[in-house]
């Protein structure tokens, strides 16, 4: 029996296959949400505060007498909402801006690319924050806060694959067949730099989700009663005894942050060739 | 080499250019009157004041105008007024300083030791029981949520089992000392005080563990890879037939050829470490640049926000060139175009 467990968890892709799971998994509770809940996620009852995980509240009840089971259940909504919106749009918005800076070459290259930089050197939670604070704290304008963070690394990325690609033999072949720019950037270059910009998209996924709860912990994210993680987190560290306030969500973001950096981890190892051996 | 770092210089001014630019655009774009909010409500109601301030940033000119304006007022050394302290940035910048920068050399420094060490752990037992513990310890590194983390580890090892102190920098009993540098590790130790430089290293130990953390697991990762890399490498495995320690291979030979990336990574570690220094320094009630960060954005105190994001990007650009001139002294191949 034990050797058959051992067996399993080492076999190759064990743990990208987990991360798969967790990641589905999360995904139907999103979708299902209010089917798994148990109870109202924002009615509260004082005189049940602060109670212990039981038959009747799974994880326990709040500050204010809420759920926690079923305020992790919805949270999983807005967290894993907040982290694909931000890294989609991030990714699009790189992929477009890197692809021109790469194609182009030359001076708009240069200027573009400087920009990028300019951003990556500022620092990126302060940089959140100032523009999360001055839009006003709400899940939206955190999002948008947090893509304008994030571009750059995908801007980069694709440029350097758009540079190394745009001399390879297949684009050539297809510019002188007559396509115009824009179809080579887009039905040649781009599909082929796929599989290192999605490696990316999953491992900063889990970044995201952890970004997200963290300007959430520190209150710039969801505004209350609405159940997230991050500031569930944050209503639990007044009173830390009752550890169960802070626990489950804090281990719900970790769940879901840990899968992402599994499945990327997977599909990175499958995409390289050169880990393909070991 | 020396063109080459003059010419990172100078990259430097232009970012930090770019960055006071962008903070000046963003405070702009804000519907808010810049006067009321960074005057107190006594300076408004004196018109001689208003006018001074108007004229000191030159609000009654055009935007363009406005912004040569602060840039000259920053060139000159001066970063503004807090708007919160009402301190001048700069001052409250020295003051906070020292506590945040002495936090992040105890967490890069935990964050490199444990790195390259379960790095180098998981490269040689590859696929043993030992590399699938020591890979889940840093995969977790990176996905944990560090302010949570922070709780838990808070409450345990100082509320429940009482071993660490609780947050701050020193036992609310002891006193600094005066003047120095405000490294109190340093300042404790020059002071002959070992009583106070035990309070300050207990006081370090966990916020200094939570933040490396992260940075930790970056490296073990980057460390792994490439450790395995150069050993499959023929070079390898002539220093082993030649009949040399197995140590001495990877010590001297691997590990310092598989060096660069982690360097690079350890760079890139260090500005997260940055970034996480505000959620950390909330939670342990840390007195440094991280907290002043978070209450200025949240209070959007232009000056300071201005102040602390050169800080940052500032010493985001010192420490890469530092790693890019570290480059060549590791790798003799690696030439400064």
């Amino acid at each position: 029996m034990m050797k058959t467990f051992s067996s399993f968890i080492t076999q190759k892709g064990f743990l990208f296959k987990l991360g798969l799971f967790i990641c589905t998994m999360w995904i139907i509770i999103a979708f299902f949400a209010p089917f798994i809940a148990t109870h109202s996620t924002i009615a509260q009852d004082l005189s049940i505060r602060y109670l212990g995980p039981s038959a009747s509240h799974f994880f326990g009840t709040d500050e204010l007498g809420r759920d926690v089971f079923s305020r992790v259940i919805y949270g999983s909504r807005i967290s894993l909402t907040a982290g694909i919106i931000t890294v989609v749009s991030a990714f699009l918005f790189g992929l477009l801006f890197g692809g021109i800076a790469g194609y182009k070459g030359g001076i708009i290259d240069e200027v573009m690319m400087r920009f990028s930089e300019l951003i990556m050197a500022f620092p990126p939670l302060i940089l959140a924050m100032v523009i999360a604070a001055a839009l006003g704290p709400s899940v939206f304008n955190t999002v948008i806060a947090m893509a304008i963070i994030w571009w750059p690394n995908y801007a980069r990325l694709m440029r350097s694959m758009v540079i190394s690609l745009k001399e390879s033999e297949y684009v050539t072949a297809s510019r002188a067949m007559g396509a115009s720019h824009l179809r080579v950037l887009f039905l040649e270059i781009i599909p082929n730099s796929l599989g290192s910009l999605l490696v990316m998209v999953t491992l900063d996924l889990g970044n995201a989700i952890l970004m997200f709860a963290g300007l959430s912990f520190l209150g710039l994210g969801t505004q209350p009663p609405t159940p997230e993680w991050g500031s569930m987190v944050s209503g639990g560290a007044e009173a830390m005894h009752n550890w169960w306030v802070s626990t489950f969500p804090g281990l719900a973001i970790f769940s879901v942050a840990i899968a992402a950096n599994f499945v990327g981890d997977g599909l990175r190892d499958f995409l390289d060739p050169k880990l393909k051996n070991e | 080499m020396f063109r080459y770092i003059g010419r990172r210089l100078l990259f430097l001014l232009f970012l930090l250019f770019g960055v006071s630019f962008l903070v000046f655009m963003i405070s702009h774009l804000v519907p808010s009157d810049p006067v009321a909010s960074n005057l107190s409500q006594a300076a408004m109601s004196n018109p001689e004041v208003v006018a001074a301030y108007k004229e000191k940033w030159g609000l009654d000119k055009s935007l363009f105008s406005q912004f040569v304006l602060y840039f000259q007022n920053l060139l000159m050394g001066d970063l503004g007024t807090s708007i919160r302290t009402g301190n001048p940035v700069l001052e409250d910048l020295m003051q906070f300083f020292p506590a945040t920068m002495e936090l992040s050399i105890v967490a890069m420094t935990i964050a490199l030791i444990f790195g390259v060490l379960f790095g180098i752990i998981s490269a040689i037992y590859r696929n043993k029981a030992i590399d699938h513990v020591v890979r889940t310890i840093s995969i977790s590194g990176v996905s944990i949520p560090s302010f949570w983390f922070a709780l838990i580890t808070l409450s345990f090892f100082s509320s429940f089992l009482g071993l660490t102190p609780g947050p701050g920098r020193i036992d609310s009993r002891s006193a600094t000392p005066e003047g120095g540098t405000g490294l109190l590790l340093f300042d404790s130790l020059i002071s002959g005080d070992f009583q106070l430089f035990t309070d300050v290293v207990m006081h370090l130990a966990l916020p200094g563990l939570v933040l490396g953390l992260f940075t930790m697991g970056l490296i073990a990762r980057q460390t792994r890879s490439n450790l395995l890399e150069v050993m499959s490498t023929d070079y390898i495995r002539t220093a082993r037939s030649k009949g040399l320690k197995e140590s001495g291979v990877i010590i001297r030979h691997a590990l310092a050829n598989s060096l660069i990336p982690v360097l690079t990574v350890a760079g890139l570690g260090f500005s997260n470490l940055l970034g996480g220094m505000v959620l950390i320094e909330n939670i342990f009630a840390w007195p440094g640049i991280g907290q002043y960060a978070y209450h200025s954005a949240v209070s959007l105190d232009f000056p300071a926000i201005t102040g602390v994001s050169l800080l940052i990007a500032f010493i985001f650009v010192i420490i890469n060139l530092f790693i890019d001139i570290l480059y060549g002294i590791i790798d003799p191949r690696v030439r400064y175009k």
